[in-house]
């Protein structure tokens, strides 16, 4: 472990991998760096620098040990720190808000997480009444209406391919916050909404999972064999990047089917709206922003 | 020009090096497990360095092959049978035309390599012809083989030929307590120094949950050291702001499953995770199976890349032996 003058936390992830945690905290000045700094070293085409992957308060870089030696890697790590940390929250971010349909308190996830709950900080109740009693909601309804009240940012891929962590655009006293499970469950359903930490996720493909389960999510977003015009026309199998933003909006059991059905006739396609996010000017104003994002995508 | 699946064995897949560049979009490498049986396996039927080639578990396939063709059988220690007659392992061996490979109990490890010449020619999938089952990718049909799949022979062979032997010396004896390397860090400092020493002290026990995804271990309690939690990991003392997770990582959600991440690793996720197994050594945990016991041996970073160095200069020593 190096220490710099920074809080900043720079570790050995084995003999291949750098990781470097910028705050044990997630924020989005921190994010912002991290991004910056990642951008910065993609630019820089290190040789030996095989992966940058940006998180949400760190980011990881996978090295080619034979071509460049991991401490040397890190002092240059801590020089891109000093060149651009600073500076991260001019950055703006050329973005897509898009529309996701989800269903809260759906039956799919529901039948699942009662299979689990021995992994469970709360055998007795359900995901969704646990999280709105930590987070001191009077009703489950009303921790529901906050889930789906403001856009989220993606902070993160991965865990799987396309699985965005969604970070929620609002002041941190409205951040919702929950633990994972007390042990992973082993088996999630596909396109669930899960919530861990103070992140939304959607589980691309069923499986192992410690995200608290709060609904589902009736479009994909992962196809394999790139079948809907949004994965073909982007040649991507997965649908979200880094840098989206997410507004979540609450469906009922009908529009669910109903885009199950597009999905099915190989019709579906999520709409979307190109914009620029500005961090600072989030900062300065969440509210206005929030609703002049979705003022480009509703309009 | 081709292999024929008749019995798929437990879990067969096409496995390759793997598929790098897409982590950060959540692609784990994928490839190979004991990327050391898979190398030998190419270097003995002559085939170019990164052909596709299949991977079993516990129980091997049994193939038909269409050609004659070179095979060799590495990793795990396996009686393998050409129609009736027991084969040679960690050698190539001639197949005639209409020849059935076959396998008998597994004596020790715990995955068996088929190369053959050419490589299994399945279509690249982002870069790479390995098989990730976890979401239907890459390989033959994104799926473990069936009975009646056929496989074609690709064209990575540069000098298939038969009688090629990897020295005695060199072959991996697979005991049933592995040994593996582990740097310590990442999060390690969230547990207490006591549940640090306990986990390089404990052999620690496969549980059933072991796959390409990871390893779950039992064998010792661990626990966490007190605070306040910073915001955005979650409350549980095993929680953490979500991060990269390298391949190897060592995480212990609860204190009691410590689960070491392999191949198909999720790329990311919010437990802690307390050090990560030197990337060589993750052919010793594939090849260890479920009841066995691994020890995680502490190094730094200059033994990490000691450990790595010589197992590596063996690779090529061998390959080189085997080439000329």
């Amino acid at each position: 472990m190096t220490a710099t003058d920074t809080e900043t936390r720079y570790d050995y992830g084995g003999d291949e991998f750098v990781y470097v945690e910028l705050s044990p905290a997630m924020s989005l000045p921190v994010h912002f760096t991290s991004l910056g700094i990642t951008r910065r070293l993609a630019e820089e085409a290190i040789p030996g620098v095989e992966e940058i992957a940006p998180s949400n308060a760190s980011y990881m870089v996978r090295v080619d040990p034979d071509r460049l030696h991991p401490r040397d890697l890190v002092r240059e790590l801590q020089r891109i720190e000093g060149e651009v940390g600073g500076h991260s929250e001019d950055l703006t971010v050329a973005t897509r808000i898009v529309d996701v349909p989800i269903m809260l308190n759906d039956p799919w996830t529901h039948e699942v997480l009662m299979k689990f709950r021995d992994r469970h900080q709360d055998p007795t109740g359900t995901d969704l009444d646990y999280g709105a009693r930590i987070n001191g909601y009077s009703s489950t309804e009303d921790f529901i209406d906050a889930l789906a009240a403001s856009p989220y940012l993606v902070t993160m891929m991965g865990f799987v391919p396309g699985l965005p962590w969604c970070f929620q655009l609002v002041p941190r006293e409205r951040q919702v916050e929950v633990p994972k499970y007390v042990r992973p469950r082993t088996e999630t359903p596909e396109r669930a909404f899960g919530f861990g930490g103070a992140f939304a996720v959607i589980y691309p493909v069923k499986g192992a999972g410690g995200y608290q389960l709060f609904g589902s999510a009736p479009a994909p977003i992962f196809d394999g064999e790139q079948r809907l015009p949004d994965f073909a026309e982007n040649d991507s199998v997965v649908f979200f990047r880094h840098g989206d933003v997410i507004n979540y909006r609450r469906v009922d059991q009908e529009e669910y089917d109903d885009v199950r059905a597009q999905v099915d006739a190989g019709t579906w396609r999520y709409s979307y709206r190109e914009l620029e996010f500005s961090p600072s000017r989030f900062l300065a104003d969440p509210d206005g922003t929030n609703a002049a994002m979705k003022e480009v995508l509703y309009g | 020009m081709s292999v024929i699946v008749r019995d798929p064995g437990l879990e067969t897949t096409v496995q390759d090096t793997g598929r790098l560049g897409y982590y950060s979009i959540g692609f784990p490498p994928s490839g190979a497990l004991d990327s050391f049986a898979y190398h030998v396996g190419n270097a003995l039927v002559g085939n170019e360095p990164g052909a596709a080639g299949l991977e079993a578990v516990y129980l091997g396939p049994t193939l038909e092959f269409t050609q004659d063709t070179v095979i060799a059988v590495t990793g795990a220690d396996i009686p393998a049978f050409v129609d009736d007659a027991e084969i040679p392992t960690w050698e190539s061996v001639a197949v005639p035309a209409g020849s059935v490979l076959s396998f008998g109990q597994l004596r020790a490890g715990a995955r068996p390599y088929v190369a053959v010449a050419g490589g299994i020619d399945v279509p690249l999938y982002y870069g790479s012809r390995s098989t990730y089952t976890l979401v239907g990718i890459g390989g033959f049909q994104g799926r473990a083989l069936r009975a009646g799949d056929e496989l074609p022979f690709g064209s990575l062979a540069r000098d298939p030929r038969a009688g090629r032997r990897v020295d005695d010396a060199d072959i991996p004896s697979h005991p049933s307590t592995a040994e593996v390397h582990l740097l310590v860090g990442l999060h390690s400092y969230r547990l207490t120094e006591d549940s640090l020493a306990r986990f390089t002290d404990t052999e620690w026990k496969v549980t059933p949950d072991a796959n390409r995804v990871g390893y779950r271990f039992r064998g010792a309690e661990l626990e966490f050291v007190p605070r306040e939690q910073p915001f955005g990991a979650g409350s549980d003392p095993a929680n953490v702001t979500d991060c990269g997770y390298p391949v190897g990582s060592v995480q212990v959600p609860g204190g009691v499953e410590p689960i070491v991440l392999l191949q198909d690793a999720v790329t990311g996720g919010g437990y802690a995770t307390l050090g990560t197994v030197v990337s060589v050594d993750r052919d010793r945990l594939a090849q260890t199976k479920t009841g066995d016991r691994t020890r995680f041996v502490p190094v730094d970073l200059d033994g990490a890349l000691e450990v790595r160095r010589d197992r590596l200069a063996a690779l090529d020593r061998i390959r080189s032996a085997l080439a000329s």
